[in-house]
Order: C-alpha cells, then sequence, then structure tokens
C-alpha cells in the first residue's frame, strides 16, 4: 500500500501545480460608458466560511463593467434584512442599489442562505431569495445571486453561472479546461502531448465536441462532462475537424475531407449517419448553426478567397453574407439570431466584428494584431475570443457594443480557442 | 484559382515544354535502372547526359534503396515543400523534389508516405487545417502523375497547431507554410 502511495501523492501534486497554473486571471481593461453603483454589504453570518459569498457577487457584477461598487465594508450597524436598510443612508453614499443578506448554518450542514436586492431611487425591493445549499455549493450560489442582480437592474439575462471552455499550451502540453465563467475551478478535460482545438459545447452543456491530433492527424472526439467518458465522433480519411452542434444535440456538422477537398457533413452525435451537406470544389468549413436550427453560417474559398456564406436548411439556398475585404472567417451566430460575429483580416491584422443581418452593417470591436475564435455569450452581450499580448496567447473578452473589454490571462501558460458554454438549466 | 495553377503545371510538365531552365529534366523518363543507390548530386536536379560519373541512375530518385532516404547528399532526404500565402501551388523550385519521391515510390511499390500539410500562423485555425490539408494533397497528386501510386501516398494536415519555427516574422512564417514528406517506419 505504502509503495503506491508515494507515487500517487507525487501525481496528485503534480495535478494540483497544473491544475492552479491554468486557472485564468480576469482584468478589466475598458468599462461601459455609464455604471450602475451598488452597494453589497457582507453577509451576516458570512465570515464564518471561508469562500466570501458577498466578494464573489461583487467581483461579478464588477467584472460585467456594468456595475460600480460602492464600499460597504464598515458600515454599522450592518443590515442585513431588506427592513433593516435606512434608504437615505444609501443615497448619501451614492448607491442606486443595495444589496443586503444573511447566512445561516443549519443542523444537517447546509447553509440558508438568503439575500434582499433594493432600489434606493425608487426605495422599493426588487427581489429577495433564499437558498439551502451544502458548503460546497456555495461559489455556484454567489453566481446565481448576482445573475438575479444582474438580470433585475439590466433587463438582460446573466451569465455568472455560465462556463467556458478552453485550451491551455504549456510547453509541449495541450490540455482542455472547463472554469467556471470568472476563470475559478478550472477541471481539466482532457489532456495530450499533440494539439487539441475547437472545443464545442452541445446545447444541453453536458457533452463538449473537440479536435484532437493525437492520432498524428485531425479526429473529432465528443466526450461526457459528467463522467470523462468519449468517443470518436470522425475519423474519416484525411482530416476531421470544425464540429458544430445543431440545437437539439442529436447531430452535428463536420468538415471532412473523406471525398477530398474539404466539405460540410451531418453526423449524428454518435459518429453514425455520415450525409454531405453541401457540394463545391472548395474548402467549406466552420460550419455553425442559428439559434433555431434553421441555417448554417460556414467559411468557403468558393469565390476565391475565404468568405462567409449562409445555407438556409428547407430551401438550400446558399447566400454570401461578407464582401469587405478579403479574408471574413469563423462565424458565429448570435443568440438572438439577428446577426453574428466572426474575425476579418484588414491589413494584415485580424480583429473580431459583429455584422447584423437586417442592415448588413459591420462593427469592429477588437484592436488586437492576431485575434481569433469569437464565442457568444449565451445572453449575447459579451464576446470571448483568443487573443495575443506580445507572443503570449491569452483570452479576451469584449461586450457587444465594443465598449468593456476583459482580458483572461493564465500563469506561463499560452491560452486559446475559447468556447462559452450555456446557460444552467433552471431548476 | 490555385487548381488551375496545378493542373498548368502540370501541363507544362507532360508537354515538355522549352520553359524549363535547362539543367531540370523536363519530361517524366520511363525507364530507371536500378543503381546501387549512389548519390546523385546534392540539391538541383542531374540532367540526363552531363557525363555524370553515376551510371544507371537517369532520373533521381528512380531505383534508389531505403539509404537513399537518409543520404544528406541525396535530394530524397530533402522533405519539405515550402508554399506561398494562402497558397497550394507547388512551386517550381520544389518539382525536382517532388519528381524524386514520386520516382521512389514507383520503384518500391511496397514504401509508403505520409505527406503532412502545414500553415503559418496567421488566421483562423480551422481554415487553416482546410488549407494545410489542400497542401498535403496538391503535392500528393503531383506524385501521382509522376508515377507515385494512390495507395502509397497519406495526406493529412496540422493546420498552424505544429510550427517548425516558432518566431512571428516573415522568414518564420514562410519556414511553416510547408509539406513534410515521411516515410513509414521513421
Amino acid at each position: 500500500m505504502t509503495r503506491l502511495l508515494r507515487p500517487l501523492l507525487a501525481f496528485a501534486l503534480f495535478f494540483v501545480a497544473q491544475w492552479s497554473q491554468a486557472q485564468l486571471t480576469i482584468e478589466i481593461i475598458g468599462g461601459a460608458g455609464t455604471t450602475i453603483p451598488i452597494a453589497i454589504v457582507p453577509f451576516a453570518g458570512e465570515n464564518a466560511f471561508p469562500l466570501g459569498v458577498t466578494g464573489v457577487v461583487g467581483a461579478d457584477l464588477q467584472r460585467s463593467g456594468l456595475f460600480r461598487l460602492i464600499d460597504a465594508a464598515n458600515v454599522s450597524p450592518r443590515p442585513a434584512r431588506a427592513e433593516d436598510v435606512r434608504y437615505a443612508d444609501w443615497k448619501a453614499r451614492g448607491a442606486d442599489a443595495v444589496v443586503v443578506g444573511s447566512m445561516t448554518p443549519l443542523p444537517d450542514g447546509r447553509i440558508d442562505v438568503r439575500f434582499a436586492l433594493l432600489d434606493d431611487v425608487k426605495q422599493t425591493q426588487l427581489a429577495g431569495f433564499s437558498y439551502v445549499v451544502p458548503q460546497a455549493q456555495l461559489r455556484a450560489t454567489a453566481h446565481k445571486i448576482a445573475d438575479v442582480i444582474y438580470e433585475k437592474l439590466t433587463g438582460d439575462v446573466g451569465v455568472f453561472s455560465t462556463r467556458i471552455a478552453y485550451i491551455a499550451k504549456q510547453g509541449r502540453r495541450f490540455e482542455l479546461f472547463v472554469a467556471e465563467a470568472d476563470g475559478f475551478g478550472a477541471q481539466s478535460v482532457v489532456a495530450s502531448n499533440e494539439p487539441l482545438l475547437s472545443p464545442t459545447w452541445s446545447p444541453d452543456g453536458t457533452r463538449i465536441a473537440y479536435v484532437s491530433m493525437e492520432n498524428r492527424k485531425p479526429v473529432v472526439y465528443v466526450q461526457s462532462l459528467a463522467s470523462g467518458q468519449r468517443h470518436v465522433l470522425a475519423n474519416f480519411r484525411g482530416s476531421n475537424s470544425a464540429p458544430a452542434w445543431a440545437p437539439d444535440g442529436n447531430r452535428l456538422v463536420v468538415t471532412l475531407t473523406k471525398d477530398g477537398n474539404s466539405q460540410l457533413y451531418l453526423i449524428n452525435a454518435d459518429g453514425s449517419g455520415v450525409q454531405r451537406l453541401l457540394t463545391s470544389p472548395a474548402i467549406d468549413t466552420e460550419a455553425n448553426f442559428a439559434p433555431d436550427g434553421k441555417a448554417i453560417l460556414f467559411t468557403s474559398d468558393r469565390g476565391g478567397s475565404p468568405q462567409i456564406y449562409r445555407y438556409t436548411m428547407g430551401s438550400g439556398q446558399v447566400e454570401r453574407m461578407t464582401y469587405d475585404g478579403s479574408y471574413n472567417v469563423s462565424p458565429r451566430y448570435l443568440p438572438d439570431g439577428r446577426g453574428f460575429a466572426f474575425v476579418r483580416r484588414d491589413g494584415g491584422r485580424f480583429n473580431v466584428a459583429v455584422q447584423d443581418f437586417a442592415t448588413r452593417q459591420t462593427q469592429v470591436l477588437t484592436q488586437g494584431s492576431a485575434d481569433e475564435s469569437p464565442s457568444v455569450a449565451p445572453n449575447g452581450k459579451m464576446i470571448i475570443y483568443a487573443s495575443e499580448v506580445g507572443s503570449r496567447g491569452i483570452l479576451a473578452a469584449v461586450s457587444s457594443d465594443g465598449r468593456v473589454k476583459q482580458r483572461l490571462t493564465a500563469a506561463a501558460t499560452d491560452v486559446r480557442e475559447p468556447a462559452w458554454g450555456p446557460l444552467p438549466k433552471t431548476n | 484559382m490555385s487548381k488551375l495553377l496545378v493542373s498548368a503545371l502540370f501541363a507544362v510538365l507532360l508537354a515538355g515544354c522549352a520553359s524549363n531552365p535547362p539543367p531540370e529534366t523536363s519530361a517524366p523518363v520511363e525507364d530507371a535502372t536500378p543503381s546501387a543507390g549512389a548519390g546523385t548530386g546534392t540539391g538541383a536536379a542531374t540532367s540526363p547526359g552531363t557525363g555524370s560519373s553515376i551510371s544507371g541512375t537517369a532520373t533521381p530518385g528512380a531505383g534508389q534503396g531505403a539509404s537513399a532516404l537518409r543520404d544528406p547528399n541525396n535530394i530524397l532526404s530533402r522533405r519539405s515543400i515550402y508554399f506561398d500565402y494562402d497558397s497550394d501551388a507547388v512551386k517550381d523550385q520544389y518539382r525536382p523534389l517532388v519528381e524524386a519521391h514520386a520516382r521512389y515510390l514507383q520503384s518500391n511499390r511496397s514504401a509508403r508516405m505520409t505527406i503532412q500539410g502545414n500553415t503559418d500562423e496567421r488566421g483562423s485555425r480551422e481554415y487553416n487545417i482546410a488549407l494545410a490539408q489542400r497542401r498535403a494533397d496538391s503535392a500528393k497528386r503531383m506524385m501521382q502523375l509522376l508515377g507515385a501510386g494512390e495507395s502509397q501516398i497519406e495526406t493529412v494536415s496540422f493546420g498552424k497547431e505544429k510550427p517548425k519555427n516558432p518566431g512571428h516574422d516573415e522568414a518564420a512564417w514562410a519556414e511553416n507554410r510547408r509539406a513534410d514528406i515521411v516515410y513509414a517506419g521513421e
């Protein structure tokens, strides 16, 4: 038994070291024009727990770029319930909204977390919830609270309870991680000494498809996050890449070269039923489904240069979407279906842009030189993408109006290929 | 458009057009007397009838044994074809190298190779997987036309994921836009 312990211990320590190194640090480098001033009063009883729930809530809201935190740490007496809040005090401190709450341990080891959100201007309560959770779910509960506050004050769905997937490269080691939207709790999905790329979430958030070169060629895998089990989705002759989930989660489109050039194929999630989707003499790749499943955006160089096209499933019609410039790739539908994010090359620089279907107007959102792989948050408000600082791979995020900017980095690691996970199922 | 370029190149080859520079062989040479695998000279292809001291070998690559693949004086030890930006056309200067490997495969029907396509670091990872695959396929097609068997060559793509040069300048990019030839068992 002790013979096994030492190598096991070494392995465990190595693993922990790897995890902490791949953890993302998020900094805000650009904020919205106007922010909502909000005071988050530390919850009564919070100090009994190591997490610091209101700290997580405040960091979430601040990171969105839409909120400005009003200092509430040294308030005495400290209100814990809506009825304890004196609106005039908070108005004097410049807060438009106030959050108060409490955390009470229960005999069975779980914790009763309750909070209230108050509108300081209208002098009314906007929301109040209570949760009974095990200690291990305190962080998730903090994100839920942040989501409620965000939704009540901005009118948009919050994404603080979502997860992001990304690839970390250290030396010759590639690792696919899934972390909470604030970068915490990164967990390894798969690791390899050969490149990994193109992680994509199934619509229900239970599986991730990705491309691995562990077989010395690109092969598409589908892996279950809960069990860690995976199967080969596509390993045909030549390259297998660019997996894209259909909204029903039962099929994907992949790019295969089994019949010659790179073309789009439909395939069942278990790898059966390969069916050619489109035929062209060119490269067709980077398929992305519309939220209603009725159309697919994709990249093709059938016109002589890589551009974005839209294929309508019912009519079979293919329409070119991009005309500016000689390189427009990586289309990603916005969740409201009204437009798409993509990457354009202009004067040798690669940047993320969005195009509106109705107006056909394009807005460039980023200013790096090698921005790529955009992924849109499920509320459509933020776009995460890969970028470079110096020669180090980082992730960055920008709001859909271009104002809020974040940078996500991991120590001594190149990070790339972000994929924003879906909204969690409401329970 | 790149397909047109490659087709044009083949047409030139087969027609034995005189626009090729004189020292290079311009027409496919059918017979190849097996030689002892002696080196055929470095770099540029040797032309028949130059009075070279190597007997029996009319075309580089043809009739060579496996040791020629690792002989630094043999064109067969050179394994990389380089491409222009956004292009999959095999440039004229690499035709002798492609031809030598094609002849080797033709003379060694049990030999197998993989051509690995690559791109430089710029642009979409997925589009680069496709572009690099097209580069590998472009080199394979040229070898097939020069005598290699279809089943002897596998093509794979590494996109921009496995650069040879980790730099971020034009020199590094040029070195990474390449197709690499790897024989089975290497």
